[in-house]
Formats: C-alpha cells, sequence, structure tokens
C-alpha cells in the first residue's frame, strides 16, 4: 500500500532506533500528544526500541478519554428520549457514563446509530423530518471541521430538526496545562500530525518558546514515530527548542485554511473540562450565537446534568503523562474493556487499552 | 456497565448481570462477551463432554459411526451482497463447521423465519441460491420449517441451518489438541467477507468492489486432511465472527499452548487491507467465511500447505505462525517492524476509530 507500506518498514525502523542510540546520552521523557500515536508506539512494540534512558510518556490526545463525565451522561439522557435519533462515531458508544453507556441504552431501545461522517447525520435529519437527529460531536481539530461543515449546511438547508452535542477540544491550551502544571516531567513533545495538517504547526511556535520545549510534528506510522523521535532527542541532546516538522508530506506550516476559516466561522472557543483533568481556559470549541440553534445541549435542556469521576480511575494522571497505565492499581483487575473505570480503557486510542491489549505478554 | 442493580428469581445467573442487564451487540460479536455468554450461561446450563469441546460442531459415536452435528443461525444485513448472499451464506457457514470438525456433510436442514411483508421475489432468489450452495457443496436439504413473524419483529429473514456429516476414521481434529512446535496455516487472504459486507451495509466506496469470500470449504479440508496423513491435522476452525484473533485466542486457551503469528505472512488482500487503513479496523479481527485456519504437525506442514495451494480456495494458502511452549494461552504478533505484541481476544464489537 502507496504511503503506508514505506513506513512500516523493518530496516528503516531499526536504523531510526539505532541513530536513537546513537544520539542519547542523558535520560529524557518525551510526551506523544495523540493516543493514535501512543497506540502505533505499543502495538508495534516500538517502545521497547528506546535507550533505556528515554521514557515515552502518553498524552491527552485521546478525543473519548478526555469527553467529560456529564457530557456523556447528558448525551445518554438526550438518546433515551424516545423520539430522538441519536448519533455518534462508534468510539463513543462504549465510553461509560456514571451509570451507563450509549450501547446499554440502545439495547434498552434507545434509537442509537453509529456513523462514519457527521455529513450522514445530515442525511437522516433530512430523511426523518418527523424526529429529531442528534450527532455526538466529539474530538479534536481533526474532526472538528466536518461536524462544523454539517452545521453550516444545516443552517444554509433550514434543516431545523439537526443539532449537535458539541465536545470539542483544542491541542495547544492542553499542551500548555501539561507544561504548565508543578509536576510536569515532559521535556519534549511528538505533536499530532493531523491535527498540524488542519490547524498548521504556527500555533505551536509560542508555546515552544515560552517553555522552552522542542516540538516535532509527527505522523503515525512506525517509521514516522522512531523519526520524530529521533528529531526530537537531537534537539533536546543539542539544547535547541522550537517546532520542527517530521509529517512534511501531510502538513504545513499554515495548514488547511478553509478549514480553520469553516472553524471560525461556526465555532469559538470555550472554557472547557477535561474529563480526569479539570477544565482548561479556551481549550473548546462552542458553536457561535449564530448558530446556537444547533446546540443539543440547549435543545433538550441538559446543561445542567452533572456527574462525579469514580475515585479510583487515575485516567487524569496518565492524560497528562504523569504516570503510566500499568502502573495505576486497578489496571488489568478492577479495570478492564468489559469492566472499565474510565475511557483511557475503552477508547481505542486510550492509553490504557494499548497497554491492555497489546502489551500483557505473559 | 450499568449501576443497576438486577434482582432475578429462582437460580442465580452465573453472568455478573449487575454489568450486563441487557443483551449487548458484542455478545454477538464473537469475542470475550461472547466467550462469556457462552461459558457462563449457556454451557453452565447444557454441560456434556461434547459440549465442553467447545468446537464448530460436536462429533458424536452413534452405533460405531462418528457423526458431526452442527447449527448456525443467519441474520446478515443486507440480504444481497458482493459475492453472496443470506442463500448461500446459510450452507457455506454449516458445511464449513461440519469440515472444522474434519467431517464429510451429508445433510442440512433449512429453517426460515420470515417477516410478514418480505417480498416473495426475494425469497425466491434466496431459495434458489440456498439450493445452488447446497447441489455445489454436494449436502441435500432434507427437511425444514418455516414461521413468519409480524412486521416489525424480526429482519426480513433469519435462516437456521443444522448439518450433519461423518468423520473418517483416524481424524481427530479439536482445539485442544495443538501443541508447541505446531505450524499454523491459513487458507487464504483475510477480512474480505467483513469488509464486502460493512461497503454495502454503511455505503460506504472504496473505489473497487470488495467481494465476500463465502465458500464451502469441506472439499479443501478433505485435500489437507488426506495430504497431511493420520494425526498430523490437529486443528482446523474457520475464523468467522471475531475473525482470525478470536479463532486463534479461543485456540491457544482451549490447548494451552501459546501461538505466535507473523504478521508479514497473513495474507490481506490490498483494498481490504486500504479498506481497513481508512476506517480503523484491524483485519484480524474481521470475519471470514470462505477461510480456514489449520494446525498441522510441523513434520506435515509442507504437505498440508501444497494441498491447501493446490484446491481452488486455497491458492493463497500461507503458514502464518507457530504454536509455542512461551506465553501459553497467548496469541502474539510478531510486527512487521520487528516487534512482539500481544493479539487480545476482542472485548465487544469492533468499533470503528473517531480520526
Amino acid at each position: 500500500m502507496r504511503f503506508v507500506d514505506e513506513f512500516r518498514n523493518e530496516a528503516d525502523v531499526q536504523a531510526l532506533a539505532q541513530a536513537i542510540g546513537g544520539v542519547v546520552t542523558r535520560p529524557w521523557t518525551l510526551m506523544e500528544i495523540c493516543g493514535g500515536q501512543t497506540h502505533t508506539l505499543i502495538k508495534y512494540g516500538l517502545d521497547r526500541l528506546f535507550p533505556e534512558q528515554v521514557t515515552l510518556v502518553h498524552g491527552p490526545g485521546c478525543p473519548v478519554c478526555v469527553t467529560p463525565l456529564e457530557l456523556i451522561d447528558r448525551a445518554i439522557a438526550i438518546a433515551r428520549r424516545s423520539e430522538v435519533i441519536f448519533t455518534s462515531f462508534g468510539d463513543m458508544l462504549r465510553v461509560p457514563g456514571s451509570s451507563t453507556d450509549l450501547l446499554s441504552v440502545k439495547a434498552q431501545g434507545a434509537d442509537v446509530r453509529m456513523l462514519y461522517s457527521p455529513l450522514d447525520a445530515l442525511k437522516l435529519a433530512r430523511a426523518n423530518p418527523d424526529r429529531p437527529v442528534v450527532f455526538f460531536a466529539v474530538g479534536f481539530e481533526t474532526t472538528a471541521p466536518a461536524n462544523a461543515m454539517a452545521v453550516w449546511q444545516a443552517e444554509k438547508e433550514g434543516l431545523e430538526n439537526f443539532s449537535i452535542l458539541c465536545s470539542h477540544v483544542l491541542v495547544p491550551p492542553a499542551m500548555e496545562a501539561v507544561l504548565g502544571s508543578p509536576h510536569n516531567r515532559v521535556q519534549g513533545f511528538l505533536a499530532a500530525g493531523h491535527v498540524c495538517a488542519v490547524m498548521g504547526y504556527h500555533e505551536y511556535l509560542p508555546i515552544a518558546e515560552k517553555y522552552r520545549v522542542p516540538v516535532v510534528v509527527t505522523g503515525f506510522e512506525p517509521v514516522d514515530l522512531m523519526q520524530g523521535a529521533h528529531m526530537l532527542l537531537q534537539a533536546l541532546e543539542e539544547g535547541r527548542h522550537g517546532v520542527e516538522n517530521q509529517y512534511a508530506r501531510v502538513v504545513s506550516r499554515e495548514g488547511n485554511v478553509p478549514a480553520q476559516r469553516l472553524l471560525r466561522e461556526v465555532f469559538e472557543p470555550c472554557d472547557r473540562p477535561w474529563r480526569g483533568i479539570g477544565v482548561i481556559p479556551q481549550s473548546g470549541y462552542a458553536l457561535r450565537p449564530k448558530y446556537a440553534r444547533f446546540d443539543a445541549g440547549k435543545r433538550f435542556d441538559v446543561d445542567g446534568i452533572t456527574a462525579t469521576e469514580p475515585a479510583e480511575c487515575i485516567a487524569g494522571q496518565i492524560l497528562q503523562g504523569l504516570k503510566k497505565p500499568h502502573e495505576c492499581t486497578a489496571f488489568g483487575g478492577r479495570c478492564t474493556p468489559e469492566h472499565p473505570l474510565g475511557a483511557p480503557m475503552v477508547s481505542s486510542e486510550g492509553a490504557c487499552a494499548a497497554y491492555y491489549h497489546y502489551a500483557r505478554v505473559r | 456497565m450499568s449501576g443497576k442493580t438486577v434482582v432475578l428469581e429462582g437460580p442465580s445467573c452465573p453472568i455478573p448481570i449487575q454489568e450486563y442487564p441487557h443483551i449487548l451487540m458484542g455478545h454477538g460479536g464473537g469475542g470475550r462477551l461472547t466467550q462469556m455468554l457462552i461459558e457462563k450461561m449457556f454451557l453452565e446450563a447444557f454441560r456434556n463432554p461434547a459440549l465442553e469441546q467447545l468446537h464448530d460442531g460436536a462429533v458424536l459415536d452413534v452405533g460405531g459411526a462418528r457423526l458431526a452435528i452442527s447449527t448456525d443461525t443467519f441474520v446478515v444485513s443486507p440480504l444481497f451482497f458482493p459475492g453472496g448472499d443470506i442463500g448461500s451464506l446459510s450452507v457455506h457457514g454449516t458445511v464449513n463447521d461440519l469440515a472444522m470438525c474434519g467431517a464429510q456433510p451429508l445433510a442440512l436442514t433449512a429453517a426460515f423465519v420470515l417477516e410478514e411483508g418480505l417480498p416473495m421475489d426475494g425469497l425466491w432468489r434466496i431459495t434458489r441460491s440456498l439450493q445452488a450452495a447446497a447441489e455445489q457443496a454436494g449436502v441435500r436439504v432434507v427437511t425444514g420449517d418455516t414461521k413468519v413473524v409480524d412486521r416489525g419483529k424480526g429482519d426480513k429473514i433469519f435462516i437456521n441451518t443444522t448439518g450433519l456429516g461423518l468423520v473418517a476414521p483416524g481424524v481427530a481434529v479439536s482445539p485442544r489438541n495443538a501443541r508447541p512446535g505446531d505450524v499454523v496455516l491459513l487458507s487464504g487472504a483475510i477480512a474480505m467477507h467483513g469488509i464486502a459486507i460493512m461497503s454495502v451495509r454503511e455505503g460506504l466506496e472504496f473505489g473497487t468492489t470488495i467481494e465476500s469470500d463465502s465458500a464451502a470449504l469441506h472439499g479443501l479440508v478433505a485435500d489437507v486432511l488426506a495430504a497431511a496423513g493420520p494425526g498430523a491435522v490437529r486443528v482446523l476452525r474457520d475464523p468467522t465472527r471475531g475473525g482470525v484473533a478470536s479463532a486463534l485466542n479461543e485456540i491457544a486457551a482451549a490447548c494451552g499452548a501459546g501461538i505466535c503469528l507473523q504478521e508479514t505472512a497473513i495474507p490481506v488482500h490490498e483494498q481490504v487491507r486500504g479498506a481497513c487503513e481508512i476506517l480503523g479496523l484491524d483485519p484480524l479481527y474481521v470475519a471470514n467465511e470462505g477461510k480456514c485456519i489449520a494446525i498441522v504437525a510441523p513434520e506435515a506442514a509442507e504437505e498440508a500447505l501444497a494441498a491447501m495451494r493446490a484446491h481452488p480456495l486455497g491458492r493463497e494458502a500461507a503458514i502464518v505462525g507457530v504454536v509455542t511452549e512461551e506465553h501459553p494461552g497467548q496469541l502474539l504478533l510478531r510486527s512487521r517492524v520487528g516487534g512482539l505484541r500481544v493479539v487480545d481476544m476482542m472485548s465487544g464489537e469492533q468499533l470503528p476509530r473517531i480520526c
């Protein structure tokens, strides 16, 4: 497969592992921001190819994991209404809310449907004019443009039975939250390539400058990650900070400008709670007043629903790189994909799921 | 995952029912939830030596003959898909379950649950397809049943087939028979059925039509059994729901040994791999309906492989792994970049990723 197989080449990966071994002289702690990158690292066993001095910690870049508990409870409350067709990406269906999850609600009779695109929710709304169709708009800057497009299109068409439960989060404020924490141990970032494909990487330049850290925009294949890590470790060893771009085949400095224009048209930044982490200022997207009538939270009056996290789950510490999944006392025992305490154990981008599925070698 | 407590009267259900007060789709996905349902509920209720084998079918001694019996219910949507339909599939599925017991299929039953309003011409097409598949497989449909349910109480049509077959003397396959040193063979490229179904169900277009691999495998299996020689074929399994990963996990658990796959050796067609990449699915967990896994003694591996490749349904057969003493009960995979990782039993259904 072109543009995939080249980046899963064993000889290239091993050569980069050797090069990394040749560069590292001191202990370093790196964070890959995106859960997709965490999964590549663990699934391909790349984490075992690094020298012992290099610690890889896993970042907050799993949209499913950081969706607040109350938003899942709100989604469930909307989905339970008999008139509603509730739609979502597959990932969100299994994530536990306070007392249940969307798949279980579906099993009890709710009309919950898995979609591949928010534009499919528009099709459903057109085909079912007498029923409200709600899309669970979850994700980072990667999925936000398609969701913005769905809202923009609904407004243009005057589709009154379509709305979104908006749960978008933004990467740069999360990086600042990690770096600004008194417990921070991250010395360099592998930035999420697909986020940068939309937003460019110019947003990271002030962060790299303010906290004097190197950031390498990195892709998702094994060779990408090894090359990104090599670039990052070289920068650290040489005392450089700033932003470098490993993923130049996809990412430019300015990113996808028309997509950014659409995002600005439909959304505005807002303060946003992250599951397990807390409120990060200006780290989410809310619908602008012009599009407020497409806000499912308001339309179904569920904004007041609040929730409390289970005390035992340390997902927040894992998402900030403060702990690794196997350092959790509940990992693999009281917390499994069948009986999860937190979202990182069930999300296909969750760090706990990566360790549970790929790394429990007996 | 619900915190709601369910109070049941009578003997208590061994499933942790507080967590699963309702059946989820994942209970039929072929992964860990399915396994839990079978082992904790059905096996618990019906326990007997034949059922405890947890094989694709049961082999019973009847008057000196070894009779294989297997049953399967087909609920596929849509009813017609690239490479097949529910009629032919309901023959292939049961014939293959018999074949995986090492049996030569003899006869089938066919039971139809029809939903009020089902177009008669569609039912006729399905019936003709079932008939053609049975003829091609050399099995007769000898009895059956018809029920009609109210509109909205079924999904157009469900078909159950039960098959009877005869196991030849000297053939003894069971998931428990695999032992360290044995070789894992796969009869061809994986994940075609699941992706073919998904492409029509979800209206996805991949720029090329991916066809289901639905086919009857008893001829291929007979050739492999003959080529490998007595006792050399230890395990046969068709990796349907839950795919190759779930089938091999079950075998590893049953035999108590480890199984290690070589990722680069596993045949996956380019367009299937591309579709899986786009959807964020792992082809190892995607369903197949015309492929078999054979675990054979190392000394017979080349003969078995040659027999597979000589059969029209096994041209892309490959040796994909070995049974090991290490990692007992686990399935591992040597990745294409040289790393070693666990291939776990699927937890529920495989759900496409957000990004």
